[in-house]
């Protein structure tokens, strides 16, 4: 459907008599994504799920008139990074959130360090930042997060995976105000990192707040029900300097192949996508302790989950050579965390077969006796400190 | 009358029936989510609508009819450089070695696309004059934010934090001011010269110890080259700040004029401009930045490397402390960049010709508006790839305004131009038909124009009424900001819920 020219060479709908083609594919996106995150407001796309979810923080700002967002450590660093340099000015402070050290909760958001953090009253809190899943692949506490930073007078910010929410409780349902999170997964190619698509929702009561496109339903001259960019007095080329953001060009054609694959895949298939995932996750993570290599968490998870593997670089490179790129050496992506040295990040989706796993075990199994890197006694889960 | 009208299609909600379509995916097994507590789970799927595919396919075939697009007609939308978008590229970017690689693959098996993202940041320093560019923004914008954080890390890096404000003239992308204001900065606006250029005098009144940074569009955003440029850039430097251009109108200037030998300090490209990528209806683009030796230190992470051996790689984090640090996940918009890079190939040392025939096309538009007079031609020198006209004079004798114009256009099969911008321009329309389009196009829009001037005094409630062809009429779009009504709501129909 992408490759027809009327849909991908249009530019953004300035003139909606000759667009309605991409706004009410729009006003369907902005639809179909608040069904899925159960938030009532939707923009029309971001560059990305960082950038998204950066924005968020901002809007968080932008209602409390507070300066500080908390962002949990089991946020993508990515992430923190960008959410780092977008709010790198005008005063604005971010500080992060530490995760449980280990028992069940290992590598979640710590709740208690959150509250103490929250009830510094010198430095009010704007905003929360949490993933679920978060980075290591492991649920959080989201309505727990919520009520906390409610009880502070914070805004909460839930980074969603949208397939999770197939079967996830959604943001909406767990008391978040905003939503942001990478649309990737919802049928767009890899394309080494972009273009990709941002999803940024919230509540009602944050619709002046949110930046980007937004498009409504009207009618025209005649009565006829037509759809047309609205509220644009938060926008950039009306408002200028007094926009909510500085956003012009978005991720339009993105934001219509995840609404092509969600209408394909109807609300069942985004269901068995998701529980596949988890089904076949939960076989990896058999196989994978079967081979010696058992996770690193003790707590639930959907499809991602991190293993215990030491010198994790050496093997993930051992492993490549036989033809597995077998997930994420999180020494690399958080080589702040000594909990994470021996780490790494794998999971599985829909499309992982039997044949996968299997091969992904005798390799690591194989690539493990190669260099007796079997720890000599068997970790059940918790983090060593 | 059908409330959706003859063409128009009904939303994928109203096509849902409960049970279509499934059994699309495998079912899972029964056990599949027992390791999830049940306290994250929902209750029911989300009410997404039920198709089959078919219906999906013949739902957005049909949608997708209702626009017009540079694949269908002429589109010459004043600073989007709508010009049309080869088809080679689009294979490129969907070879499976590109389209398909992970975002974390290692480098040793991302060789071939880190190559080509080298290759690209380096044709773009020499099409600019730039020292170095990072392929990393994801648009325009999101480059103009790049470029204001790097020059404000450069001032914090030399202990001047005095420096509050970024100059912008009154004519530029509201994208500018927003950017200012987004990096932290205020934005002081600056008058426009009779001649529409910049008033060098008046930026040199607004320079002091205060200022960060001008930000300047070359040529402007009327489409004229600023011919004193290098004497406002002298002041801004002697002032201490620092000067970005914004490089939405590159398309004029290609092999012609390399901002960063004029001695600007930073730019963005916007590759859906310039570089032929695609719009997508309003995105995705790429907003590379480029920068000269000032601001290398301060590029965001991660840049691409080519090491000693020939191979290539990315900067790991903490690498260089200087950065300003992420704009975004990964490396870039790459699939976009696939595309600006086969475009650049294909070109080779001929891109300057695409500036030649792009200046021409508006040229040539313009000079047969102002040989008819209908439409006042406000600045009547030789104008780059763009240029304004305003129907002032025809909205005085006829009442019927630029709008009106606009609509009319829609009628005879052509996009409208920008309309309205820039604001320093009354009943301003802004056209820019680039290098693409045929001089039959360039005829048929100019004759248009001008039969719409003829029947805007004969009978203008033709032109007030249109557009009459278009898939719908003119809109009620304050009521739509009035009572918005953002999203499908299957229980309620259009009214918006009370809130729990």
């Amino acid at each position: 459907m992408l490759l027809r020219g009327e849909w991908y060479t249009a530019d953004t709908p300035y003139q909606p008599e000759v667009s309605q083609g991409t706004l009410q594919s729009i006003y369907e996106y902005e639809s179909l994504i608040a069904e899925l995150t159960g938030l009532d407001v939707v923009s029309a796309s971001h560059y990305d799920g960082a950038a998204a979810t950066a924005e968020g923080a901002l809007m968080t700002c932008r209602a409390t008139r507070r300066e500080r967002v908390l962002v949990s450590r089991a946020v993508h660093p990515d992430y923190r990074a960008t959410i780092r340099t977008y709010l790198s000015v005008g005063g604005l402070v971010v500080d992060e959130i530490p995760l449980v050290a280990d028992g069940p909760a290992a590598g979640t958001t710590d709740l208690a360090a959150l509250q103490h953090m929250l009830a510094d009253e010198s430095e009010p809190v704007a905003g929360v930042v949490v993933a679920n899943p978060n980075f290591l692949g492991l649920l959080e506490p989201m309505a727990e997060v919520g009520r906390l930073a409610h009880a502070a007078g914070a805004q909460f910010v839930s980074v969603v995976e949208p397939v999770s929410l197939g079967v996830l409780l959604p943001p909406g349902g767990y008391g978040a105000d905003i939503a942001a999170g990478e649309g990737q997964p919802l049928g767009i190619p890899l394309q080494y990192g972009g273009p990709y698509l941002g999803l940024l929702a919230s509540t009602e009561a944050l619709v002046r707040q949110i930046p980007g496109r937004l498009v409504g339903l009207t009618k025209d001259l005649d009565g006829r029900r037509a759809f047309v960019m609205t509220l644009r007095a938060r926008e950039q080329d009306i408002r200028r300097e007094k926009a909510a953001s500085n956003i012009c060009t978005n991720q339009a054609l993105l934001a219509l192949a995840a609404s092509i694959y969600l209408a394909a895949i109807g609300p069942h298939g985004l269901r068995d996508v998701a529980a596949l995932g988890a089904a076949h996750a939960a076989a990896l993570e058999d196989a994978l302790a079967d081979a010696g290599a058992s996770r690193l968490h003790p707590g639930p998870y959907l499809n991602e989950f991190a293993i215990r593997v030491p010198d994790a670089a050496a093997v993930h490179r051992g492993l490549l050579d036989r033809d597995v790129l077998a997930g994420l050496v999180l020494a690399e992506a958080e080589p702040e965390d000594p909990s994470l040295a021996d780490g790494l990040l794998v999971c599985a989706t829909e499309v992982t077969t039997k044949d996968d796993i299997d091969r992904f075990a005798s390799a690591l199994r194989a690539e493990l006796r190669k260099t007796d890197r079997i720890p000599a006694v068997p970790v059940a889960g918790g983090v060593a400190s | 009358m059908s409330v959706t009208g003859p063409r128009l299609q009904p939303v994928l909600f109203e096509r849902s029936k409960p049970g279509r379509g499934d059994g699309k995916v495998p079912h899972p097994p029964k056990d599949a989510l027992d390791r999830v507590p049940s306290d994250q789970l929902r209750a029911a799927p989300p009410a997404l609508p039920e198709l089959n595919e078919p219906e999906v396919v013949r739902h957005y075939v049909n949608l997708s009819q209702l626009n017009h697009a540079v694949d269908t007609g002429f589109y010459p939308l004043g600073s989007c450089t709508m010009k049309f978008n080869p088809k080679l590229n689009e294979w490129a970017a969907r070879l499976p070695g590109f389209a398909g690689l992970h975002p974390e693959a290692p480098d040793e098996i991302a060789q071939g696309t880190l190559q080509l993202l080298f290759e690209l940041e380096a044709m773009l320093a020499e099409i600019s004059g730039m020292r170095a560019v990072s392929l990393q923004p994801a648009a325009g914008a999101q480059g103009e934010l790049t470029g204001i954080l790097m020059i404000r890390a450069y001032h914090r890096s030399r202990g001047d934090v005095e420096r509050t404000d970024v100059l912008v003239p009154d004519s530029a992308h509201g994208t500018n001011p927003a950017t200012a204001t987004m990096a932290g900065f205020r934005t002081v606006n600056v008058p426009s010269a009779p001649d529409g250029g910049v008033d060098v005098d008046a930026f040199r009144a607004a320079l002091g110890p205060r200022t960060a940074a001008v930000m300047i569009t070359n040529p402007s955003t009327l489409g004229l080259f600023e011919p004193r440029i290098g004497e406002l850039l002298s002041a801004v430097h002697e002032a201490g700040a620092l000067a970005y251009m914004d490089g939405a109108n590159l398309n004029a200037i290609l092999g012609r004029f390399k901002p960063g030998e004029a001695g600007f300090d930073v730019m963005h490209f916007n590759v859906h401009k310039t570089f032929s990528t695609p719009h997508g209806g309003g995105g995705p683009g790429a907003g590379p930045v480029g920068v000269g030796e000032t601001l290398l230190p301060f590029l965001p992470w991660p840049r691409v490397l080519r090491e000693t051996d020939g191979s290539f790689r990315r900067e790991r984090p903490g690498e260089r402390p200087t950065s300003i640090g992420r704009l975004r996940s990964f490396v870039g918009n790459t699939g976009v960049l696939v595309r600006a890079y086969a475009y650049i190939r294909a070109h080779g040392t001929a891109l300057a010709e695409v500036t030649n025939d792009a200046v021409l096309a508006a040229n040539y538009l313009k000079q047969r508006l102002a040989a008819d007079g209908s439409y006042d031609i406000p600045f009547g020198r030789p104008c780059k790839h763009e240029f304004v006209a305003s129907s002032t004079s025809l909205r005085k004798e006829t009442g019927v305004r630029t709008l009106d114009v606009a609509k009319r256009l829609i009628d005879f099969g052509f996009h409208p131009p920008t309309v309205y911008f820039p604001l320093t321009v009354d009943e301003a329309m802004l056209i820019e038909p680039t290098e693409t389009e045929s001089l039959e196009t360039l005829d048929a829009f100019a004759d248009a124009l001008i039969e719409i001037a003829a029947e805007a005094r004969s009978s203008p409630e033709i032109v007030t009424g249109a557009p009459q062809t278009a898939p719908v009429r003119r809109l009620d779009e304050a009521t739509a900001a009035r009572q918005p009504d953002l999203r499908w709501r299957p229980m309620t129909g259009r009214q918006m819920p009370c809130p729990d």
